[in-house]
């Protein structure tokens, strides 16, 4: 029979005497997860921001025809030389058109599977924008710019201008703001540009693109897909590139090889694109729940030396409690509890103290040329998190109170109340 | 007659740091209502008797009674609840908890037992204390009263939970000859008064005297009993 009441009383009056040893211990337990928090808010925020700069502007699954040499050599399907030694000088790259072979069904076949959240066609156009004299040579995309919109964050790099202002204009560009720069041109303001054949096209900018990375900001421009057809004097269904976006983003992998096999066609899966990416973020929450660990380490071992010390000092009253009745189970209860109270109310603190920082932070001004849309540091305020923390508080010190609350169970009254 | 507390055939060695039989086949009992006091020299072994027959040291063998029922052999959980309830414990030091007042001191093991409502055990111990003349120190830090005074609350928070024997260990042994003989006034009147049973370990020959029977012990060994008249 466990009387808590008592137990807690006499927990409590510990704690409220030893006010010093109590407050440092909190404080112990408040900055490790005040530290856990802001650290972790912050590091995932700037994850999730680095992940959205590269990531979504990457497609799930990008299909594409791409340039390379026939797997087998003629030479190697003729049976009469199949026991020979064959060798072929020089291959070059197969013969192979630039355009999805039926693209536009593939595009309907997309639409219909179920993973699917959508897919884009696009034309990518090897270009050049003339400024007077001078020729910049770029990219010009053909895009359905309101699918765009809807399936990638290409809004929030349309610094100027709408999506909507391009679906308008057939004759419209959104022009990468390093060209606009370069050749001081802005919205309203018409590009001349120049197709490999040379053929001359006045585009009118009804907006302006910035991505963030620069090598991207300085050669490509967004065009309606139709526009850049016309451009280039292709037809309706000349499609270079289906950009799929998927509902289930870990399905990428094996849908991209079956979408291979099935349209005879290149496929890139997310991953594969943006591997580096994911070790980044893998090693920067490692870093952050090292550095938490240790903080919480730290303040483990704090609580653990002042209960210690506790008990060494309080040897001869546990020795009464327990000549007067108390078992050794309520006498480890009582330091228990003084134990987990620390890490509750530390805990607690702890957390609110995280919430506070992470919100200075978010509310920091953080403006570089790099990221347009961002505006403050960027911090991720997942409950979870939280939850984590408390958790991580409560553990840490339940296990700092235990080593030094079960010594206090064995302590023998008889051996302290008569001295030896 | 009723024995209150029964001894039959303890025996205990000390191991370290090498073996020594300390008790040798003690057999005894205390009455109920009476205020027997063990004398003997130090080392005799009469201290290492009182806390074996308080259940706090269970490293012996034999068999031990308590109102007629065997206590030898239960766990440590059960002990602490005879202890609680049937024991009460005065030792030659206070121990009070300094951080406590008197009075919460007084109620500390009646609050473990949980038996009675707060309002009760509050109203038990300022009554305890009343009778041993230190009502008004009821709300004084435990720290803050004097030796006598220490003494007198430790023996209240024995009694908070009436029990049926009061085992004392040199009670009388840090406080002067007035303390002494007040504290002796309260033992003998708590057997006269409320039939309270006592069993105390004495240095002091007069407080010894004094007593209904003196258990002389010698070596581990009980040489005699003196009836006192």
């Amino acid at each position: 029979m466990i009387n808590w009441n008592v137990i807690l009383g006499i927990a409590k009056t510990h704690l409220l005497t030893k006010m010093k040893s109590t407050v440092t211990a909190t404080l112990g337990v408040t900055f490790g997860i005040g530290a856990y928090i802001t650290l972790v808010s912050f590091m995932t925020g700037l994850n999730a921001m680095l992940d959205d700069l590269v990531l979504n502007q990457t497609p799930h699954i990008h299909m594409y025809n791409e340039i390379r040499p026939s797997p087998t050599q003629p030479i190697s399907q003729y049976q009469g030389l199949s026991k020979a030694f064959n060798v072929v000088h020089s291959i070059k790259p197969k013969q192979n058109q630039q355009k999805i072979h039926n693209a536009l069904p593939i595009l309907g076949y997309l639409k219909k599977h179920p993973n699917v959240r959508g897919a884009t066609p696009q034309l990518r156009a090897q270009i050049f924008y003339l400024s007077g004299s001078i020729e910049l040579g770029g990219n010009l995309i053909g895009v359905d710019i309101m699918e765009e919109a809807r399936l990638s964050n290409i809004q929030d790099n349309i610094v100027e201008g709408s999506p909507q202002a391009l679906k308008n204009n057939t004759n419209g560009i959104l022009l990468g703001a390093g060209l606009a720069k370069k050749m001081s041109l802005s919205i309203g303001d018409r590009v001349q540009i120049s197709t490999v054949e040379g053929n001359i096209f006045p585009l009118k900018i009804v907006g302006i693109y910035q991505s963030g990375i620069a090598e991207i900001d300085n050669v490509q421009s967004f065009a309606n897909l139709n526009t850049v057809q016309r451009i280039l004097g292709e037809a309706e269904n000349f499609v270079t590139d289906i950009n799929i976006k998927l509902l289930n983003i870990a399905e990428s992998e094996p849908m991209a090889r079956s979408l291979e096999k099935q349209f005879n066609i290149k496929a890139v899966d997310i991953n594969e694109a943006n591997a580096q990416f994911e070790t980044g973020s893998n090693i920067r929450n490692l870093i952050t729940y090292a550095v938490s660990i240790t903080l919480l380490i730290v303040a483990g071992f704090g609580i653990y030396n002042i209960l210690n010390m506790l008990i060494y000092e309080k040897m001869k009253d546990i020795a009464i409690l327990k000549a007067t009745g108390f078992s050794g189970k309520d006498v480890q209860y009582i330091f228990m509890a003084q134990a987990m109270i620390i890490g509750l109310f530390g805990g607690l603190l702890g957390l609110l103290i995280g919430f506070g920082l992470s919100h200075l932070i978010d509310n920091t001004p953080f403006e570089t040329e790099a990221l347009p849309t961002i505006t403050t540091y960027p911090v991720n305020f997942n409950p979870n998190f939280y939850v984590i923390g408390i958790a991580f508080a409560l553990i840490s010190t339940f296990i700092a109170g235990y080593l030094p609350s079960n010594k206090a169970k064995k302590i023998d009254p008889v051996k302290i109340i008569r001295g030896t | 007659m009723d024995l209150v507390l029964e001894a039959k055939h303890i025996n205990k060695h000390f191991h370290k740091p090498k073996d020594f039989h300390v008790l040798k086949d003690i057999s005894f009992g205390v009455k109920k209502g009476e205020f027997a006091s063990i004398m003997g020299k130090s080392g005799s072994g009469k201290s290492t008797l009182l806390y074996i027959l308080s259940t706090m040291d269970t490293d012996y063998t034999g068999e031990l009674y308590l109102n007629n029922q065997l206590v030898t052999g239960k766990s440590h959980r059960e002990l602490s609840r005879i202890r609680n309830k049937n024991i009460g414990f005065v030792f030659q030091f206070h121990y009070l908890l300094s951080e406590f007042s008197v009075i919460e001191n007084v109620m500390l093991p009646a609050k473990k037992l949980a038996e009675k409502s707060y309002v009760e055990i509050e109203r038990n111990a300022q009554q305890k204390l009343e009778m041993l003349n230190i009502g008004h120190l009821a709300h004084q830090k435990a720290s803050r009263i004097s030796g006598g005074e220490k003494q007198r609350v430790a023996i209240a928070r024995a009694l908070i939970n009436d029990p049926t024997i009061l085992m004392g260990d040199e009670p009388t042994g840090n406080l002067d000859s007035h303390n002494s003989e007040n504290v002796f006034n309260i033992f003998k009147k708590l057997k006269e008064e409320q039939g309270l049973s006592l069993l105390v370990v004495t240095h002091d020959e007069d407080f010894a005297n004094r007593t209904d029977r003196i258990i002389q012990m010698e070596d581990g060994i009980i040489m005699n009993h003196l009836v006192n008249s």
